[in-house]
Protein backbone atom coordinates (compact mmCIF):
# COMPACT_ATOMS: atom_id res chain seq x y z
CA UNK A 1 0.00 0.00 0.00
CA UNK A 2 2.87 2.34 0.83
CA UNK A 3 4.45 1.59 -2.57
CA UNK A 4 1.32 2.65 -4.50
CA UNK A 5 1.04 5.79 -2.37
CA UNK A 6 4.57 6.97 -3.14
CA UNK A 7 4.06 6.04 -6.79
CA UNK A 8 0.94 8.20 -6.93
CA UNK A 9 2.68 11.09 -5.21
CA UNK A 10 5.62 10.80 -7.62
CA UNK A 11 3.31 10.75 -10.64
CA UNK A 12 1.32 13.67 -9.29
CA UNK A 13 4.48 15.67 -8.72
CA UNK A 14 5.67 14.94 -12.24
CA UNK A 15 2.33 15.87 -13.83
CA UNK A 16 2.05 19.10 -11.81
CA UNK A 17 5.63 20.04 -12.71
CA UNK A 18 5.01 19.28 -16.40
CA UNK A 19 1.74 21.21 -16.50
CA UNK A 20 3.36 24.16 -14.72
CA UNK A 21 6.11 24.15 -17.35
CA UNK A 22 3.51 24.00 -20.15
CA UNK A 23 1.55 26.90 -18.65
CA UNK A 24 4.77 28.89 -18.34
CA UNK A 25 5.69 28.22 -21.97
CA UNK A 26 2.27 29.10 -23.34
CA UNK A 27 1.61 32.22 -21.28
CA UNK A 28 4.96 33.78 -20.44
CA UNK A 29 6.94 33.29 -23.64
CA UNK A 30 4.73 34.35 -26.56
CA UNK A 31 4.12 38.03 -27.06
CA UNK A 32 0.37 37.35 -27.10
CA UNK A 33 0.26 35.60 -23.73
CA UNK A 34 -0.82 36.89 -20.34
CA UNK A 35 2.11 38.24 -18.44
CA UNK A 36 2.60 38.02 -14.72
CA UNK A 37 3.85 41.23 -13.23
CA UNK A 38 6.43 40.67 -10.53
CA UNK A 39 4.63 42.76 -7.92
CA UNK A 40 5.67 46.28 -7.02
CA UNK A 41 9.42 46.81 -7.23
CA UNK A 42 10.53 49.74 -5.06
CA UNK A 43 11.41 52.93 -6.87
CA UNK A 44 9.50 55.67 -8.66
CA UNK A 45 7.85 56.08 -12.05
CA UNK A 46 8.37 58.85 -14.58
CA UNK A 47 7.07 59.29 -18.11
CA UNK A 48 8.59 60.58 -21.30
CA UNK A 49 7.03 61.29 -24.69
CA UNK A 50 8.88 60.44 -27.87
CA UNK A 51 8.10 61.17 -31.51
CA UNK A 52 9.22 57.69 -32.49
CA UNK A 53 10.33 54.88 -30.22
CA UNK A 54 11.52 52.59 -33.01
CA UNK A 55 11.85 49.04 -31.71
CA UNK A 56 11.73 49.79 -27.97
CA UNK A 57 10.01 47.08 -25.91
CA UNK A 58 8.57 46.78 -22.42
CA UNK A 59 11.29 45.42 -20.12
CA UNK A 60 14.10 47.26 -21.88
CA UNK A 61 16.63 48.90 -19.57
CA UNK A 62 16.91 52.58 -18.71
CA UNK A 63 20.55 53.62 -18.55
CA UNK A 64 22.46 56.66 -17.44
CA UNK A 65 26.12 56.80 -18.50
CA UNK A 66 25.78 53.12 -19.39
CA UNK A 67 24.68 52.11 -15.89
CA UNK A 68 21.26 50.52 -15.55
CA UNK A 69 19.00 52.71 -13.44
CA UNK A 70 15.55 51.32 -14.28
CA UNK A 71 13.21 49.56 -16.72
CA UNK A 72 10.65 50.50 -19.33
CA UNK A 73 7.37 49.42 -17.73
CA UNK A 74 4.83 50.57 -20.29
CA UNK A 75 4.47 51.92 -23.80
CA UNK A 76 1.35 53.70 -25.02
CA UNK A 77 0.20 56.24 -27.57
CA UNK A 78 -0.92 59.69 -26.45
CA UNK A 79 -4.26 60.18 -28.17
CA UNK A 80 -3.91 63.98 -28.37
CA UNK A 81 -0.38 64.50 -29.57
CA UNK A 82 0.04 61.11 -31.30
CA UNK A 83 3.39 60.67 -29.64
CA UNK A 84 4.61 57.55 -27.87
CA UNK A 85 4.06 57.67 -24.13
CA UNK A 86 6.80 55.66 -22.41
CA UNK A 87 6.61 54.80 -18.70
CA UNK A 88 9.93 54.39 -16.95
CA UNK A 89 10.51 52.80 -13.56
CA UNK A 90 13.63 54.15 -11.85
CA UNK A 91 15.26 52.19 -9.02
CA UNK A 92 15.07 53.88 -5.60
CA UNK A 93 18.83 54.39 -5.16
CA UNK A 94 18.88 56.76 -8.16
CA UNK A 95 16.66 59.40 -6.57
CA UNK A 96 18.65 62.50 -7.52
CA UNK A 97 18.22 62.79 -11.27
CA UNK A 98 17.86 66.46 -12.34
CA UNK A 99 14.42 67.40 -13.57
CA UNK A 100 15.68 68.80 -16.88
CA UNK A 101 17.41 65.55 -17.83
CA UNK A 102 17.33 64.45 -21.41
CA UNK A 103 15.92 61.08 -22.54
CA UNK A 104 16.90 59.45 -25.82
CA UNK A 105 16.36 56.05 -27.38
CA UNK A 106 19.62 54.31 -28.15
CA UNK A 107 20.68 50.97 -29.59
CA UNK A 108 22.98 48.38 -28.07
CA UNK A 109 25.41 47.32 -30.75
CA UNK A 110 24.49 47.30 -34.41
CA UNK A 111 21.64 44.80 -34.26
CA UNK A 112 20.97 44.86 -30.55
CA UNK A 113 17.87 45.79 -28.63
CA UNK A 114 17.01 49.39 -27.86
CA UNK A 115 17.05 51.12 -24.50
CA UNK A 116 16.30 54.52 -23.02
CA UNK A 117 19.39 56.58 -22.26
CA UNK A 118 19.15 59.47 -19.78
CA UNK A 119 21.63 62.34 -19.91
CA UNK A 120 21.65 64.46 -16.76
CA UNK A 121 20.57 68.08 -16.80
CA UNK A 122 21.74 70.84 -14.48
CA UNK A 123 18.78 71.73 -12.27
CA UNK A 124 18.79 71.28 -8.50
CA UNK A 125 15.25 69.88 -8.49
CA UNK A 126 14.97 66.17 -9.07
CA UNK A 127 12.63 63.83 -10.91
CA UNK A 128 10.02 62.31 -8.62
CA UNK A 129 7.15 59.86 -8.90
CA UNK A 130 4.82 60.92 -11.71
CA UNK A 131 7.00 63.63 -13.24
CA UNK A 132 7.64 63.82 -16.96
CA UNK A 133 10.91 64.10 -18.85
CA UNK A 134 10.27 66.93 -21.28
CA UNK A 135 13.35 66.84 -23.48
CA UNK A 136 13.48 63.68 -25.55
CA UNK A 137 15.10 62.44 -28.69
CA UNK A 138 13.49 59.78 -30.87
CA UNK A 139 14.96 56.50 -31.93
CA UNK A 140 17.26 56.75 -34.90
CA UNK A 141 15.64 54.74 -37.65
CA UNK A 142 18.46 53.48 -39.82
CA UNK A 143 16.47 53.45 -43.07
CA UNK A 144 15.46 57.11 -42.66
CA UNK A 145 19.07 57.98 -41.92
CA UNK A 146 20.28 56.25 -45.06
CA UNK A 147 17.60 57.96 -47.14
CA UNK A 148 18.57 61.36 -45.72
CA UNK A 149 22.23 60.66 -46.32
CA UNK A 150 21.69 59.74 -49.94
CA UNK A 151 19.42 62.74 -50.49
CA UNK A 152 22.06 65.09 -49.03
CA UNK A 153 24.88 63.32 -50.81
CA UNK A 154 23.33 63.54 -54.26
CA UNK A 155 22.16 67.15 -53.95
CA UNK A 156 25.53 68.14 -52.44
CA UNK A 157 27.40 66.38 -55.24
CA UNK A 158 25.50 68.19 -57.99
CA UNK A 159 26.06 71.54 -56.26
CA UNK A 160 29.85 71.05 -56.41
CA UNK A 161 29.91 70.15 -60.08
CA UNK A 162 28.13 73.40 -60.86
CA UNK A 163 25.30 71.92 -62.90
CA UNK A 164 21.72 73.24 -62.79
CA UNK A 165 19.53 73.03 -59.73
CA UNK A 166 17.00 70.95 -61.70
CA UNK A 167 19.43 68.07 -61.62
CA UNK A 168 19.72 68.30 -57.85
CA UNK A 169 15.98 68.07 -57.34
CA UNK A 170 15.81 65.07 -59.67
CA UNK A 171 18.39 63.27 -57.60
CA UNK A 172 16.79 63.97 -54.27
CA UNK A 173 13.37 62.85 -55.45
CA UNK A 174 14.64 59.52 -56.67
CA UNK A 175 17.34 59.15 -54.02
CA UNK A 176 15.16 56.79 -52.02
CA UNK A 177 15.49 54.14 -54.72
CA UNK A 178 19.15 53.70 -53.90
CA UNK A 179 20.26 54.35 -57.48
CA UNK A 180 22.67 57.11 -56.61
CA UNK A 181 25.74 55.35 -58.03
CA UNK A 182 24.19 55.62 -61.51
CA UNK A 183 23.24 59.23 -61.00
CA UNK A 184 26.69 60.06 -59.76
CA UNK A 185 27.96 59.36 -63.27
CA UNK A 186 25.49 61.72 -64.89
CA UNK A 187 26.82 65.15 -63.83
CA UNK A 188 30.18 64.83 -65.65
CA UNK A 189 28.33 64.23 -68.92
CA UNK A 190 26.21 67.34 -68.62
CA UNK A 191 28.82 70.13 -68.99
CA UNK A 192 29.51 68.91 -72.60
CA UNK A 193 26.36 70.31 -74.22
CA UNK B 1 3.40 -16.94 -32.90
CA UNK B 2 5.20 -17.03 -36.24
CA UNK B 3 6.53 -13.51 -35.80
CA UNK B 4 10.16 -14.59 -35.54
CA UNK B 5 12.60 -12.33 -37.34
CA UNK B 6 13.73 -13.66 -40.69
CA UNK B 7 16.26 -11.54 -42.51
CA UNK B 8 17.31 -11.09 -46.11
CA UNK B 9 13.88 -11.18 -47.67
CA UNK B 10 12.76 -7.87 -49.18
CA UNK B 11 9.18 -8.78 -48.38
CA UNK B 12 10.16 -9.10 -44.74
CA UNK B 13 10.59 -5.31 -44.49
CA UNK B 14 7.15 -4.75 -45.96
CA UNK B 15 5.69 -7.33 -43.59
CA UNK B 16 7.27 -5.49 -40.67
CA UNK B 17 5.39 -2.31 -41.62
CA UNK B 18 2.20 -4.33 -41.82
CA UNK B 19 2.78 -5.94 -38.43
CA UNK B 20 3.43 -2.52 -36.87
CA UNK B 21 0.34 -1.06 -38.56
CA UNK B 22 -1.93 -3.85 -37.36
CA UNK B 23 -0.37 -3.58 -33.91
CA UNK B 24 -1.09 0.17 -33.87
CA UNK B 25 -4.72 -0.43 -34.79
CA UNK B 26 -5.12 -3.06 -32.06
CA UNK B 27 -3.32 -0.77 -29.63
CA UNK B 28 -5.64 2.16 -30.32
CA UNK B 29 -8.66 -0.12 -29.88
CA UNK B 30 -7.23 -1.35 -26.59
CA UNK B 31 -6.54 2.22 -25.37
CA UNK B 32 -10.22 2.77 -24.59
CA UNK B 33 -10.29 -0.31 -22.39
CA UNK B 34 -6.99 0.69 -20.79
CA UNK B 35 -8.40 4.10 -19.86
CA UNK B 36 -11.08 2.31 -17.87
CA UNK B 37 -8.26 1.21 -15.55
CA UNK B 38 -6.49 4.58 -15.00
CA UNK B 39 -4.36 3.12 -12.21
CA UNK B 40 -2.36 1.10 -14.75
CA UNK B 41 -1.80 4.18 -16.90
CA UNK B 42 -0.75 6.23 -13.88
CA UNK B 43 1.85 3.60 -12.97
CA UNK B 44 3.26 3.86 -16.51
CA UNK B 45 3.29 7.67 -16.44
CA UNK B 46 5.36 7.27 -13.31
CA UNK B 47 7.71 4.81 -15.00
CA UNK B 48 8.13 6.73 -18.25
CA UNK B 49 7.80 10.27 -16.93
CA UNK B 50 8.58 10.76 -13.29
CA UNK B 51 11.57 8.44 -13.35
CA UNK B 52 13.02 10.22 -16.41
CA UNK B 53 12.77 13.57 -14.64
CA UNK B 54 16.33 13.78 -13.34
CA UNK B 55 18.00 12.91 -16.65
CA UNK B 56 15.68 15.30 -18.55
CA UNK B 57 16.30 18.16 -16.15
CA UNK B 58 20.07 17.67 -16.15
CA UNK B 59 20.18 17.45 -19.95
CA UNK B 60 17.93 20.50 -20.28
CA UNK B 61 20.06 22.53 -17.92
CA UNK B 62 23.29 21.75 -19.74
CA UNK B 63 21.72 22.20 -23.19
CA UNK B 64 20.52 25.64 -22.14
CA UNK B 65 23.89 26.55 -20.67
CA UNK B 66 25.66 25.49 -23.87
CA UNK B 67 23.17 27.55 -25.87
CA UNK B 68 24.02 30.51 -23.67
CA UNK B 69 27.76 30.15 -24.30
CA UNK B 70 27.42 29.38 -28.00
CA UNK B 71 24.86 32.14 -28.55
CA UNK B 72 27.07 34.67 -26.83
CA UNK B 73 30.07 33.59 -28.89
CA UNK B 74 28.30 33.67 -32.25
CA UNK B 75 26.02 36.66 -31.68
CA UNK B 76 28.71 38.99 -30.37
CA UNK B 77 30.48 38.70 -33.71
CA UNK B 78 27.49 40.59 -35.11
CA UNK B 79 27.14 42.81 -32.05
CA UNK B 80 23.78 41.23 -31.31
CA UNK B 81 24.30 39.64 -27.87
CA UNK B 82 20.92 41.02 -26.84
CA UNK B 83 19.26 38.53 -29.21
CA UNK B 84 20.54 35.70 -26.99
CA UNK B 85 17.18 35.17 -25.29
CA UNK B 86 15.32 34.93 -28.55
CA UNK B 87 17.86 32.53 -30.05
CA UNK B 88 17.86 30.25 -27.01
CA UNK B 89 14.07 30.25 -26.71
CA UNK B 90 13.42 29.47 -30.37
CA UNK B 91 16.10 26.78 -30.54
CA UNK B 92 14.82 25.10 -27.38
CA UNK B 93 11.12 25.34 -28.16
CA UNK B 94 11.20 24.32 -31.78
CA UNK B 95 14.04 21.82 -32.08
CA UNK B 96 16.27 20.97 -29.15
CA UNK B 97 13.58 20.44 -26.55
CA UNK B 98 11.41 17.95 -28.46
CA UNK B 99 14.26 16.16 -30.28
CA UNK B 100 16.68 15.74 -27.38
CA UNK B 101 13.89 14.74 -25.03
CA UNK B 102 12.66 12.16 -27.54
CA UNK B 103 16.16 10.70 -27.96
CA UNK B 104 16.65 10.52 -24.20
CA UNK B 105 13.16 9.12 -23.81
CA UNK B 106 13.88 6.36 -26.35
CA UNK B 107 17.05 5.46 -24.49
CA UNK B 108 15.72 5.75 -20.96
CA UNK B 109 12.05 4.71 -21.11
CA UNK B 110 11.81 3.00 -24.52
CA UNK B 111 14.43 0.37 -23.74
CA UNK B 112 12.81 -0.33 -20.38
CA UNK B 113 9.43 -0.87 -22.07
CA UNK B 114 10.82 -3.17 -24.76
CA UNK B 115 12.86 -5.34 -22.43
CA UNK B 116 10.04 -5.52 -19.88
CA UNK B 117 7.43 -6.66 -22.42
CA UNK B 118 9.98 -8.88 -24.18
CA UNK B 119 10.84 -10.61 -20.94
CA UNK B 120 7.15 -11.03 -20.16
CA UNK B 121 6.81 -12.71 -23.51
CA UNK B 122 9.93 -14.87 -23.04
CA UNK B 123 8.64 -16.09 -19.68
CA UNK B 124 5.17 -16.80 -21.17
CA UNK B 125 3.44 -14.22 -18.97
CA UNK B 126 1.57 -12.80 -21.96
CA UNK B 127 0.34 -16.27 -22.91
CA UNK B 128 -0.68 -16.87 -19.31
CA UNK B 129 -2.78 -13.70 -19.38
CA UNK B 130 -4.51 -14.86 -22.53
CA UNK B 131 -5.24 -18.20 -20.86
CA UNK B 132 -6.81 -16.31 -17.95
CA UNK B 133 -8.91 -14.34 -20.48
CA UNK B 134 -7.01 -11.13 -19.66
CA UNK B 135 -6.22 -9.25 -22.86
CA UNK B 136 -2.47 -8.42 -22.71
CA UNK B 137 -3.03 -5.67 -25.29
CA UNK B 138 -5.24 -3.64 -22.99
CA UNK B 139 -3.55 -4.75 -19.78
CA UNK B 140 0.15 -4.53 -20.75
CA UNK B 141 0.67 -2.75 -24.08
CA UNK B 142 -1.92 0.03 -24.10
CA UNK B 143 -1.17 1.47 -20.61
CA UNK B 144 2.52 1.66 -21.51
CA UNK B 145 1.78 3.36 -24.80
CA UNK B 146 -0.57 5.86 -23.14
CA UNK B 147 1.91 6.47 -20.35
CA UNK B 148 4.61 7.42 -22.85
CA UNK B 149 2.20 9.51 -24.89
CA UNK B 150 1.12 11.54 -21.85
CA UNK B 151 4.58 11.79 -20.30
CA UNK B 152 6.41 13.10 -23.39
CA UNK B 153 4.82 16.58 -23.74
CA UNK B 154 5.26 17.15 -20.02
CA UNK B 155 8.90 16.08 -20.19
CA UNK B 156 9.50 18.37 -23.18
CA UNK B 157 7.91 21.32 -21.38
CA UNK B 158 10.12 20.69 -18.35
CA UNK B 159 13.18 20.35 -20.60
CA UNK B 160 12.36 23.69 -22.28
CA UNK B 161 11.85 25.59 -19.05
CA UNK B 162 14.99 24.20 -17.42
CA UNK B 163 16.89 24.90 -20.65
CA UNK B 164 15.76 28.54 -20.62
CA UNK B 165 16.87 28.71 -17.01
CA UNK B 166 20.29 27.40 -18.07
CA UNK B 167 20.57 29.93 -20.90
CA UNK B 168 19.49 32.67 -18.49
CA UNK B 169 22.05 31.48 -15.95
CA UNK B 170 24.92 31.71 -18.43
CA UNK B 171 23.74 34.65 -20.56
CA UNK B 172 22.56 36.94 -17.78
CA UNK B 173 24.43 35.60 -14.77
CA UNK B 174 27.82 34.93 -16.27
CA UNK B 175 28.14 36.86 -19.53
CA UNK B 176 26.27 39.99 -18.55
CA UNK B 177 23.42 40.21 -21.06
CA UNK B 178 20.78 42.50 -19.59
CA UNK B 179 17.98 40.57 -17.87
CA UNK B 180 15.16 42.80 -19.13
CA UNK B 181 16.51 42.74 -22.67
CA UNK B 182 16.92 38.95 -22.56
CA UNK B 183 13.27 38.43 -21.64
CA UNK B 184 11.70 41.22 -23.68
CA UNK B 185 13.56 40.18 -26.84
CA UNK B 186 12.53 36.58 -26.19
CA UNK B 187 8.89 37.46 -25.66
CA UNK B 188 8.68 39.64 -28.72
CA UNK B 189 10.29 36.98 -30.93
CA UNK B 190 8.39 33.90 -29.74
CA UNK B 191 4.88 33.46 -31.08
CA UNK B 192 2.13 31.10 -30.00
CA UNK B 193 2.89 29.19 -33.19
CA UNK B 194 6.40 28.32 -32.01
CA UNK B 195 5.05 26.96 -28.73
CA UNK B 196 2.40 24.95 -30.59
CA UNK B 197 5.04 23.52 -32.90
CA UNK B 198 7.02 22.28 -29.91
CA UNK B 199 3.96 20.70 -28.29
CA UNK B 200 2.81 18.99 -31.52
CA UNK B 201 6.32 17.64 -32.05
CA UNK B 202 6.52 16.30 -28.52
CA UNK B 203 3.17 14.49 -28.86
CA UNK B 204 4.18 12.94 -32.21
CA UNK B 205 7.62 11.91 -30.94
CA UNK B 206 6.05 10.46 -27.79
CA UNK B 207 3.62 8.41 -29.88
CA UNK B 208 6.39 7.20 -32.23
CA UNK B 209 8.84 6.24 -29.49
CA UNK B 210 6.20 4.54 -27.34
CA UNK B 211 4.70 2.66 -30.28
CA UNK B 212 8.08 1.36 -31.41
CA UNK B 213 9.11 0.37 -27.89
CA UNK B 214 5.89 -1.50 -27.14
CA UNK B 215 5.74 -3.07 -30.61
CA UNK B 216 9.34 -4.30 -30.54
CA UNK B 217 8.79 -5.85 -27.13
CA UNK B 218 5.57 -7.47 -28.24
CA UNK B 219 6.99 -8.87 -31.51
CA UNK B 220 10.41 -9.88 -30.22
CA UNK B 221 11.77 -13.38 -30.37
CA UNK B 222 11.08 -14.84 -26.91
CA UNK B 223 14.69 -15.61 -26.09
CA UNK B 224 17.35 -13.78 -24.11
CA UNK B 225 19.08 -12.83 -27.35
CA UNK B 226 15.80 -11.78 -29.01
CA UNK B 227 14.95 -9.41 -26.16
CA UNK B 228 18.42 -7.84 -26.41
CA UNK B 229 18.12 -7.37 -30.17
CA UNK B 230 14.63 -5.90 -29.83
CA UNK B 231 15.88 -3.40 -27.24
CA UNK B 232 18.65 -2.29 -29.59
CA UNK B 233 16.19 -1.97 -32.46
CA UNK B 234 13.94 0.21 -30.28
CA UNK B 235 16.68 2.76 -29.67
CA UNK B 236 17.84 2.81 -33.29
CA UNK B 237 14.39 2.95 -34.88
CA UNK B 238 12.97 5.46 -32.40
CA UNK B 239 15.98 7.78 -32.76
CA UNK B 240 16.02 7.69 -36.56
CA UNK B 241 12.26 8.09 -36.83
CA UNK B 242 12.33 10.99 -34.36
CA UNK B 243 14.77 12.87 -36.59
CA UNK B 244 12.82 11.97 -39.71
CA UNK B 245 9.50 13.15 -38.24
CA UNK B 246 11.30 16.24 -36.96
CA UNK B 247 12.23 17.18 -40.50
CA UNK B 248 8.69 16.56 -41.74
CA UNK B 249 7.06 18.53 -38.93
CA UNK B 250 9.53 21.42 -39.24
CA UNK B 251 8.73 21.61 -42.96
CA UNK B 252 4.98 21.50 -42.21
CA UNK B 253 5.20 24.32 -39.65
CA UNK B 254 7.47 26.51 -41.78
Amino acid sequence: MRATRSLEIGTGLFVILGLAALVFLTTQLPSSGLKLSLGAVPGYDVTAEFDNIGDLKVGAPVRMAGVRIGDVTGIGLDSQSFRADVHLHIYPQFSQIPQDSYASIETEGLLGGQYVGISPGGLDTYLKNGSQILQTQSAIVLENLINKFFANFSSGGSGNSGSGSGNGSNNSSSGGNGKTPNQGQNPPQEPHP
Amino acid sequence: MSNGVRRGLPLEGVRKFGVTGIFLARLLLACGRALARPRLVIAQIYNAGARSLIIIMLSGLFTGMVLGLLGQDVLQRFGAETALGQMAALALLKELGPVLTALLFAGRAGTALTSEIGLMKATDQLTAMEVMAVDPMSYVAAPRFLGGLIAMPLLVAIFDVIGLLGAHLIGVGLLGVDRGTFWSQMQSAVGMRDVTEGIVKSVVFGAVASLIAVNEGYQCEPTAEGVGLATTRTVVAASVLTLLFDYVLTAVFL
